[in-house]
């Protein structure tokens, strides 16, 4: 009974191969609130640059370079996060966030096509540095909300945040 | 004892802070505290230590004194988010993480209208979706009603109440048969936000055309023109007038003006003459000459 039950789990879920960087990535089959279909292209770009932005926090916050968040952030997460860059730069602070896995599920699609958000079930390492001495090194389940928005060329996220479980 | 613990008798947590205690690692710390609420995390022991607090959303760092309570006053960490948190002194080094959660009351909205022009009549035509965020710019979560409005002059106002999901609510509203702005409104708590909505005639509902010769030219005008809910076509809107005659086939483009188009084309015995708009088709008259 359990292997039929896995056999539908696994052909439920959409795995995906992505970098190592990322740990494993697990995108669930998406269950839209909403008017608006959900093509099959628009969800493989919405995934692929929502986790390319995780790559980019995950630089952006070990370097403390703000300006690396351009490429995948806008709004209130970009504005916020180069905040704590800056807040991080002056305490002499770094953070190096290293993903292990996520599992990613859409979830709406505004009816205007201009937002998707979609929740991520994320397994992360987080190590502080403090003047590039290792203070802690601790590993995170959290949930993440993340709201993205179209650009010219890719979905930037608009909005990244954890709540609790 | 270098060990930091956790005094309950020494936690001075603010009203709006969830006073569960998480046993996470060797810190404990609030479980749940709302974003910009005051709090304080309890410390034993002496002597100095610092205290770390790191998140993507925020960054911290306090030079402390053991023993006493480390206060976090109303504004200090305002970004929602998992944060951890790091106490370390000359002998040792304790960890926790705890959540920050948003403030439940809405103080800003992001509302996605579409379209900004359409045509009047049209059912589930116009989209609003919203997201709700409190003062500090975090997405509200927890479920909260939204009240979307679509008011128009001399019409029924259209109003709907959505709950959040995950602090997302949508709408959908049917424009009013009457051309003119609309004022579209969301509005979460205190807060509100307004588009404004163009309704403007739809398709015309009938086209029909006449003539009459004068000389050797016909002169063509149609009846005005309206859509389905009697509104005037809006002028501009181009009329195309066509007249085959002997295998040949003539075609005059005219803009409507006070919702009439006219043309003239060569008065020949025998010609069709057709006249659309977009996809509408008008009559066809055949001319045979005059009586």
């Amino acid at each position: 009974m359990t292997r039929p039950l896995a056999i539908l789990c696994a052909a439920l879920a959409v795995s995906a191969a992505f970098a190592a960087d990322q740990g494993s990535v697990q995108v669930e089959p998406t269950v839209l609130r909403g008017p608006r279909p959900l093509a099959r292209q628009t969800e493989s770009a919405v995934v692929r640059d929502y986790l390319e932005a995780w790559q980019t926090l995950s630089a952006a916050m070990d370097q403390n370079r703000a300006d690396l968040l351009n490429q995948n952030f806008v709004g209130t997460a970009k504005e916020k996060f180069a905040v704590t860059i800056a807040e991080q730069a002056k305490l002499g602070l770094r953070t190096h966030y290293q993903e292990r896995s996520h599992d990613i599920k859409i979830i709406f699609y505004s009816p205007e096509g201009l937002s998707i958000q979609l929740v991520d079930y994320i397994q992360y390492d987080v190590q502080l540095l403090d003047r590039e001495k290792v203070l802690a090194t601790q590993p995170v389940q959290a949930r993440y909300i993340a709201v993205l928005t179209p650009t010219e060329v890719r979905w930037k996220v608009r909005v990244l945040q954890a709540e609790s479980q | 004892m270098s060990r930091v613990r956790v005094s309950w008798l020494a936690v001075i947590v603010s009203a709006a802070v969830l006073p569960a205690l998480a046993q996470s690692g060797a810190l404990d710390l609030p479980k749940n505290i709302e974003a910009g609420s005051a709090f304080s995390i309890p410390t034993t022991g002496a002597g100095k230590a610092t205290l770390y607090v790191a998140g993507p959303a925020q960054a911290l760092k306090r030079e402390v004194q053991l023993g006493q309570p480390i206060a976090f006053a109303a504004g200090d960490l305002s970004n929602a988010g998992h944060y951890l948190a790091v106490l370390r002194s000359d002998s040792s080094t304790e960890t926790g993480e705890f959540d920050v959660a948003p403030a439940s009351t809405p103080a800003a909205l992001s509302f996605l209208a579409k379209p900004s022009r359409l045509p009047a009549g049209l059912q589930n035509g116009i989209t609003g979706a919203v997201y709700v965020f409190d003062s500090f710019q975090n997405l509200i979560t927890k479920p909260t009603q939204v009240n979307f409005q679509l008011s128009v002059a001399a019409a029924p106002t259209q109003a709907r109440t959505v709950t959040t999901s995950q602090g997302a609510a949508w709408t959908e509203m049917n424009s009013a048969t009457k051309e003119g702005n609309a004022k579209f409104v969301a509005q979460a708590g205190n807060v509100s936000a307004a588009r404004v909505i163009q309704q403007v005639p739809g398709d015309p509902c009938g086209l029909k055309m006449s003539a009459r010769q004068v000389g050797d030219k016909l002169q063509l005008e149609t009846d005005p023109l309206r859509d389905c809910s009697g509104n005037a076509v809006t002028d501009g809107t181009i009329v195309t007038f066509t007249e085959s005659w002997n295998g040949s086939q003539t075609t005059v483009d005219v803009p409507l003006k006070h919702s009439v188009a006219q043309a003239e084309v060569p008065a020949r015995s025998g010609a069709r003459i057709s006249v659309a708009t977009g996809v509408v088709m008008g009559n066809e008259i055949r001319w045979e000459g005059q009586p």
